[in-house]
């Protein structure tokens, strides 16, 4: 009956109930690149190529003792982060917490969580202290981070931290991560048609935020809970 | 109405509009008696019979004043500081799916930083045949792609993991936005570096003070990213990185570094701050997972919601909300108005496109009764947003992160909605 074969049938059904056009042709590379930009000179990159990973690569030359890092930790840091890197009012605990990640109420430090020292490194170089990134000697910075080290227990008060001996440290919890695993733990058991009709016999209501009230009001300073 | 003047100046018009009332000005008008009990007909409104604003009056224009309560709004209580903190997007007050300019939330870690376009570069190095620097007028010469995205915050819904905490779906699931970017395609300019075999990983780091910098797979960052420029047709906002910011669609919004300033290709992560300390999901035994990037499929009720009450009494009515999903598209959503007893499909409104937010509507009459309102999200893969409960049965309450179970607004017989958990 039908005047089109079946394919092109097909196709015009496909049209038919295709969702409204949103062109979405990409956009096209070119054969030995488009010649845009220019070359970054190696000095160029030595003053934005910071970055330290795990294994030391990216670690400046220099050294610092946790004797030292008390000392520029309580300049730099101590205002925010407490003499022991205990945290003041909301600012970050950074020591402690030793044991407690399984708790109902876990304390998350670089001593109890932290997986890699490097990520202190890097961390405290580009981002600290708070309002003033970038202002720290290599040596302030190894210091600094003995002194973290030192605070969560994991050397003694002689220890001196340096580019050589720093990817020997390894940090407790390291361990304790693992990849991304949703798509086996949950994705399935996610994934069922679910009930639409007759569900459920009863339903009660099992908690409500009026008996917290932590909701902001307008111009409301409110205090920390967390 | 009277609150919304509050605070504001007497304009020549609310002037002019208490002098008529006073009977000064009754001369205006001419004559035939205005009867009616309606005041939008018992007086000549002013804007009906003066002039309006000229055209220079707003190079930039504004919302209506009448409009001046839909704004972007912070927790205190959330983080040390403002600066290094987040404010959640007013969900309850928009509709269709594009989040406006001024409304996208925004999460900072070292404030929102100005960054002078002249004096902006990306550098691309590491592992590539040439190490590159670009500058603002170099990037707008390569090919560049349109796309409507969702950035949604890994910690969105984070405060609600042990159970109902904050009145208002600005608050629960504001950290959200979903704009139009148009930006490169990231992998035109590693070809233009050349990635070499061993580049696996790439590093993105912004310009600001923080130093954010998140490890990002090679694959993803040739599949879909974008370094984008301008989003919903205009320049990003200061707050969404200005000049520059990197779109890695469907992943949690922390990788979408702003200020994008350097892309450096390594053969293995950095483990930053940002995905060690922060960003990975502490679960019950004391174990965490690490890279979690994709966000689930989600949705939320925004009218009626907390901050959204029902204020017209019985009959028809209008319930809408967003679902959203990191893996593709959302085809379907059901609606429940009495706790999950019987559920209806959604009807699905305006563009269906992947990883962008999906507008849901399901108008019904009203009976005056109590209800008990969800929403849950299908995506194009099958996935269906689980409930708190099936989360927290996998994950316990300490992970912070990635919290897409199904919310219940309670909505009492006065109208009145309220964040509630239900059996």
């Amino acid at each position: 009956m039908s005047r089109f074969p079946d394919a092109a049938a097909a196709l015009l059904a496909a049209a038919l109930i295709a969702p409204a056009a949103f062109a979405d042709e990409p956009a096209q590379g070119r054969d030995g690149g488009f010649g845009l930009g220019r070359e970054a000179s190696p000095e160029e990159v030595a003053l934005w190529d910071i970055d330290v990973r795990p294994d030391g690569k990216g670690l400046p030359e220099g050294s610092g003792s946790v004797e030292d890092g008390e000392e520029v930790w309580s300049y730099n840091c101590a205002h925010c982060h407490g003499d022991f890197a205990e945290g003041i009012d909301r600012w970050p605990v950074l020591a402690g917490g030793e044991g407690t990640l399984a708790n109902d109420r876990p304390v998350k430090t670089i001593g109890s969580y932290w997986p890699y020292l490097s990520t202190v490194y890097d961390y405290v170089n580009r981002a600290m202290p708070f309002g003033y990134s970038q202002s720290l000697s290599p040596d302030d910075i190894y210091a600094i981070t003995a002194y973290l080290l030192y605070s969560n227990y994991l050397v003694e008060d002689d220890f001196v931290l340096t580019h050589e001996n720093f990817a020997e440290i390894e940090m407790p919890n390291a361990p304790n991560f693992f990849m991304d695993d949703r798509a086996e733990t949950e994705v399935p058991q996610f994934s069922a048609e679910p009930c639409m009709s007759d569900c459920k016999d009863s339903v009660e209501i099992t908690a409500r935020a009026v008996v917290l009230d932590v909701t902001p009001e307008d111009g409301e300073a409110g205090g920390g809970i967390d | 109405m009277t609150d919304i003047f509050k605070g504001m100046k007497p304009t020549r018009r609310s002037f002019l509009r208490g002098a008529a009332a006073a009977g000064v000005g009754a001369a205006a008008g001419g004559g035939a008696a205005r009867a009616s009990g309606d005041p939008a007909f018992a007086e000549l409104q002013p804007w009906m019979q003066e002039l309006g604003d000229p055209v220079d009056a707003a190079p930039y224009g504004m919302p209506s004043e009448f409009e001046a309560h839909v704004q972007r709004k912070t927790v205190y209580w959330l983080t040390a500081d403002p600066i290094s903190s987040i404010n959640f997007t007013p969900l309850h007050e928009l509709d269709g799916i594009i989040t406006p300019n001024g409304l996208c939330f925004e999460r900072h870690h070292a404030g929102a930083a100005h960054v002078d376009p002249a004096l902006h570069r990306l550098m691309i190095n590491g592992l590539v045949d040439r190490e590159l620097v670009f500058t603002m007028e170099d990037l707008l010469r390569f090919p560049r792609e349109n796309h409507v995205y969702f950035l949604e915050c890994a910690a969105n819904s984070g405060m609600e993991w042990r159970g109902a905490q904050l009145n208002g779906c600005q608050f629960t699931h504001g950290m959200i936005h979903n704009v139009m970017y148009t930006g490169i395609p990231l992998r035109l300019l590693l070809a233009e570096a050349g990635v070499q075999t061993a580049g696996k990983w790439l590093l993105a780091e912004g310009a600001d003070a923080s130093g954010m910098t998140r490890s990002i797979p090679m694959e993803k960052a040739l599949d879909d990213c974008l370094v984008a420029f301008k989003m919903n047709g205009e320049a990003l906002r200061v707050e969404q990185g200005y000049p520059l910011r990197l779109v890695v669609p469907g992943w949690e919004g922390n990788m979408w570094v702003k200020w994008l300033r350097r892309l450096e290709v390594g053969d293995q992560p950095w483990h930053h701050r940002e995905e060690t300390s922060k960003y990975t999901d502490l679960l019950a035994d004391g174990s965490a997972r690490r890279f979690t990037w994709e966000m689930d499929a989600k949705s939320v009720i925004t009218n009626p919601s907390p901050q959204a009450p029902l204020t017209h009494g019985p009959g028809p009515t209008v319930l809408t909300g967003l679902a959203w999903s990191g893996r593709g598209t959302i085809p379907r959503v059901d609606v429940t108005l009495d706790g999950g007893k019987n559920w209806h499909k959604a009807r699905m409104s305006g563009p269906s496109l992947t990883k962008s937010l999906h507008r849901f509507y399901f108008e019904f009459d009203w009976n005056g009764q109590p209800l008990l309102l969800q929403s849950r999200a299908h995506d194009s893969t099958g996935y269906v947003q689980p409930t708190k409960d099936q989360l927290r049965a996998v994950r316990g309450t300490n992970s912070i992160y990635h919290n897409n179970g199904i919310q219940t607004w309670h909505v009492s017989k006065t109208g009145e909605a309220e964040n509630v958990e239900i059996s």
